[in-house]
């Protein structure tokens, strides 16, 4: 077993509306930022002990499926590294 | 009829739900989730509240709670269930109905009354009205904006699934009454069987008398009469 950490990066699909992004947008203006597009993400780090990277993977991918990200609205990625 | 109200940690429409049930004259019983569902529970409400501080997402936590199982066992088995605000939340993230509850348009916490027009009568949830009816019940989330994929809508909406849509009071649907962004102004959707329900604005706090502006509520919860 190899240790590696799994990070599952969750967003919001395009076109979705992301009201605490424009917000977030609108105060980054409020300070004098000029931008022209914010999105936010949620980034989960996962610890685990798999045979290989791809066990490793394939289990992200599962936990991403089944509760980090909620398929109607979200899109996810997973990259794994050895910790 | 014995109705379940089962409380998550974090609900706190559970009194009120067993309250509006009461005053109509059903059974109602608080069931804490991880009790299980008591074996004669004839109905269930998911209540409102902030389940699990909504960590995650609001009612992502509770949806994979043991207790969500045995509710949809009961629903496939024709037991009338309606979740309600986060329990409207909660239904959607453990797959009971389809599409997400998510941030309002507004990105604020909105607590106000709001027009409803009646989609479907011929529901366990809505004989007390007629199509098209225009009823006034009260929301109060900050995540209750409807979203679902285009296709998924086009379904929703051919298989006549969409129960209630904001509107306004002479029951026109209108971008204006929409209060929180919802896709196609849906408050309300049928699970796969017309026993199964979910919205987000409060038909118990639409119930009592005594409590509020209205009691045009009080149809939605006599499904369990």
């Amino acid at each position: 077993m190899t240790a590696y950490t799994a990070t599952v990066t969750v967003r919001l699909k395009r076109g979705v509306l992301d009201p605490e992004a424009e917000t977030t947008q609108q105060a980054l203006e409020r300070l004098g930022f000029e931008l022209e597009d914010l999105r936010s993400a949620d980034r989960f780090e996962v610890d685990l002990d798999a045979a290989d990277a791809d066990e490793a993977a394939d289990r992200a991918d599962e936990m991403a499926e089944r509760l980090l990200a909620n398929p109607t609205i979200h899109d996810y990625e997973v990259a794994v590294a050895e910790r | 009829m014995t109705v379940s109200v089962i409380q998550f940690g974090g609900s706190n429409c559970d009194r009120d739900a067993v309250r509006a049930l009461d005053h109509i004259g059903v059974d109602a019983e608080r069931v804490w989730h991880e009790d299980g569902l008591p074996a004669d529970t004839e109905g269930i409400v998911i209540p409102g509240g902030f389940s699990y501080g909504d960590y995650l997402r609001a009612g992502a936590m509770a949806a994979r709670s043991p207790i969500m199982d045995e509710v949809r066992d009961a629903a496939d088995d024709g037991v009338p269930v309606i979740g309600v605000c986060n329990g409207a939340q909660i239904g959607s993230e453990s797959g009971l109905t389809p599409g997400a509850f998510t941030t309002n348009a507004s990105a604020r916490f909105q607590c106000e009354p709001v027009h409803l027009r009646v989609e479907r009568a011929d529901t366990p949830w809505t004989a007390a009205y007629d199509e098209g009816d225009v009823i006034e019940v009260p929301i109060a989330h900050g995540e209750g904006r409807f979203e679902i994929s285009e296709a998924a809508h086009a379904d929703l909406v051919a298989d006549d699934r969409v129960l209630f849509r904001y509107c306004d009071a002479d029951g026109n649907v209108t971008d204006a009454a929409n209060p929180n962004g919802s896709t196609d102004n849906v408050a309300g959707v049928l699970g796969e069987r017309e026993s199964v329900a979910v919205l987000m604005p409060h038909p118990e706090r639409a119930t009592l008398p005594d409590l509020g502006r209205s009691t045009d509520g009080a149809g939605i919860l006599e499904a369990f009469a």
